[in-house]
């Protein structure tokens, strides 16, 4: 059983933390191991959301393998930069990135949703290195301005990165904070948006619209960047560079279900409990890895 | 001292002028305004970046505070009671109780203090769905004076303040006190039970402005006619002082409890009350509180908690038919 953490506070005393450094492992190497991971948890008992998950891969390898300065052996540092998932039923693909990152054994993935255990459906703060819980959408981005707001007074150059799903924009809350943080000029805040175009009952577009999505955050005074969700490089370009007076959306064009073909960009692939079967023909998938 | 030596005063307006003052020499503390206007034409001086205006928008109010006090500070949210307790409720619950966070919600209008308001602006409700939230300290000061120490107690505390006010000046408590030419009240200590005066038929436990004194007015009244009330103020709602209240209650000769509160009939000080004495003892606790219903006629917070029967004569009421 995994080992309960305290839920530390930051220590003033602890130095800044310095910019992580890449990962000795390649990072499209590790996405498949994330994608496995996911694929695991998903065979738990329990389940998993499968397809958000997927599409979230790349964007949470590049953040914390390439762009983040944090450090996991001080989760806790003062200067460290913050992640966010605003859209919480990502949680195993967010555990999964962590491990990889060496925040915990990944070992103790195996431990998911096991009762009594910290590994919820949603972030869960006991686990080391989730920064704060979610999973009730349309929270992330007023907690995302909070910590931009006290980056801000601290003098400090963190950034907070809050990772949302599309879906969830149509809580009002996203545009509340959005607005307050256009407003401010926030800009060491980041949202990075995961847009794979479908929630539980269908398209977005089928359910209630969100385009022009870019226009519609320009217009709340961000600086808006669209690029392929699963292309590092440009992911990297668009997440490293800052704001210039103004909050950065990150609009990631994604494929829900990504690296699983046979659901890919399918609604079903939303939540799965796998059995045996599916779980060796999804492990087969992954490792063939994406195009 | 007579009650005119202390002029009314409003508790917003005190709360206002100590956060002032201890923003100017505590780097924690962070105001965060809903254009309430309660900070309009205040000069924070150096601490000016440490007051944010973030509009009207409560649920993200709420969140930015836990944001910021996940980085260290200790932010003062501002709001009306009503919006705190249930239009932000969400964010409350989920970004500042679950993570136990050292954010202090104000919530003026408090009751019926929002008056011709009428009910979208109420607030009587705001206890039951506060005192439900683990980890939060839920206080209801008595004047502005209790106000005052009483956010000054809270500042220090690991976990979330819901601090509910009024609106309008209500009278000094002390001065009440002393006009009645009763004993001065033990100093107000933030998680304790302020025993207002002793008696040994029945508990009158009131909490909030007009609730106590109509507590006090009515002990006055019982004496009168050979009953002797000890009368609580119970302005720590959450945690709640039960040993305190046990104490009252079993040194009395009937038993019996009368709670008296600015709040509907569910889940406020009375069922607070209700809820810890039955897990030890046999106590009688009735409620006198607003009726069960929105409370939709003009008027202002006295005349409405008159015509709702949160006054002196309906205690007495309830103590007289409860002791007979």
């Amino acid at each position: 059983m995994v080992p309960r953490e305290p839920l530390a506070v930051a220590d003033p005393a602890e130095r800044p933390a310095e910019p992580g450094p890449v990962d000795a492992v390649e990072p499209a190497a590790v996405a498949v191991r994330v994608r496995e991971l996911i694929v695991q948890m998903c065979a738990s008992t329990d389940g998993g959301h499968l397809g958000g998950s997927m599409s979230l891969v790349e964007i949470l390898v590049t953040l914390y393998h390439e762009v983040l300065r944090v450090d996991p052996d001080r989760p806790q540092a003062p200067d460290r930069d913050v992640l966010l998932l605003s859209k919480g039923h990502g949680a195993i693909a967010l555990y999964a990135v962590l491990a990889t990152r060496g925040y915990f054994p990944v070992a103790w993935l195996d431990d998911y949703a096991a009762p009594g255990g910290p590994f919820l459906a949603h972030p869960n703060r006991a686990v080391p290195g989730v920064e704060m819980p979610t999973g009730s959408l349309g929270h992330g981005l007023a907690l995302g301005v909070g910590h931009a707001l006290a980056g801000r007074l601290d003098g400090s150059g963190r950034r907070c990165f809050v990772v949302l799903g599309d879906g969830e924009l149509q809580e009002g809350s996203v545009w509340e904070a959005a607005m307050a943080a256009g407003s401010l000029g926030l800009d060491r805040l980041v949202a990075v948006i995961d847009r794979n175009g479908l929630q539980l009952g269908g398209g977005t577009e089928d359910v209630i619209t969100l385009e022009p999505l870019a226009d519609r955050w320009r217009a709340f005074g961000w600086t808006v960047r669209e690029v392929d969700g699963h292309d590092r490089v440009a992911l990297r370009q668009a997440l490293d560079e800052p704001g210039a007076g103004r909050p950065v959306a990150v609009i990631a064009r994604t494929v829900k279900g990504r690296g699983l073909p046979y659901v890919e960009g399918q609604v079903r692939s939303h939540f799965a409990r796998l059995g045996e079967t599916q779980r060796g023909r999804a492990l087969r998938a992954v490792r063939r890895g994406v195009r | 001292m007579s009650a005119a030596d202390v002029a009314p005063r409003a508790g917003r307006d005190v709360y206002r002028d100590l956060l002032v003052e201890l923003m100017a020499s505590d780097a924690r503390l962070v105001c965060l305004d809903s254009d309430t206007g309660l900070f309009t034409g205040v000069d924070f001086g150096p601490a000016g970046d440490r007051y944010v205006n973030l509009g009207i928008a409560e649920q993200n109010l709420m969140g930015v505070a836990a944001g910021l006090a996940r980085c260290g500070r200790i932010p003062m949210v501002n709001t009306m009671a009503t919006f705190a307790s249930t239009r932000a409720l969400e964010a409350v619950k989920v970004d500042i109780a679950f993570n136990d966070l050292p954010v202090r919600i104000v919530a003026t209008h408090g009751g019926l203090a929002a008056g011709h308001l009428g009910p979208t602006h109420h607030a009587l409700e705001d206890l039951a769905i506060m005192r439900t939230l683990p980890n939060m300290t839920v206080v209801v000061p008595a004047d502005a004076d209790a106000c005052a120490h009483l956010f000054r107690q809270s500042l220090d505390l690991p976990g979330p303040v819901y601090l509910r006010l009024g609106r309008a000046a209500t009278p000094d408590l002390a001065a009440t006190l002393a006009a009645a030419g009763g004993p001065d009240a033990p100093p107000v200590e933030l998680g304790r039970v302020q025993q207002l005066r002793g008696g040994g038929d029945l508990v009158l436990a009131a909490c909030g402005p007009y609730p106590v004194l109509a507590a006090l007015a009515a002990a006055d009244d019982l004496a009168r006619r050979g009953v002797r009330a000890t009368v609580l103020n119970v302005h720590t709602v959450r945690p709640l002082d039960v040993d305190a209240l046990d104490d009252a209650v079993r040194s009395t000769s009937s038993q019996v409890v009368v709670t008296v509160e600015e709040h509907w009939p569910s889940g406020g000080l009375g069922s607070a009350v209700a809820e810890a004495l039955a897990e030890r003892r046999p106590a009688r606790v009735l409620r006198v509180a607003v009726p069960d219903g929105f409370v939709a006629v003009a008027g202002d917070q006295r005349y409405l908690l008159e015509r709702s029967g949160v006054t002196a004569a309906a205690v007495v009421d309830r103590a007289v038919a409860a002791l007979r």
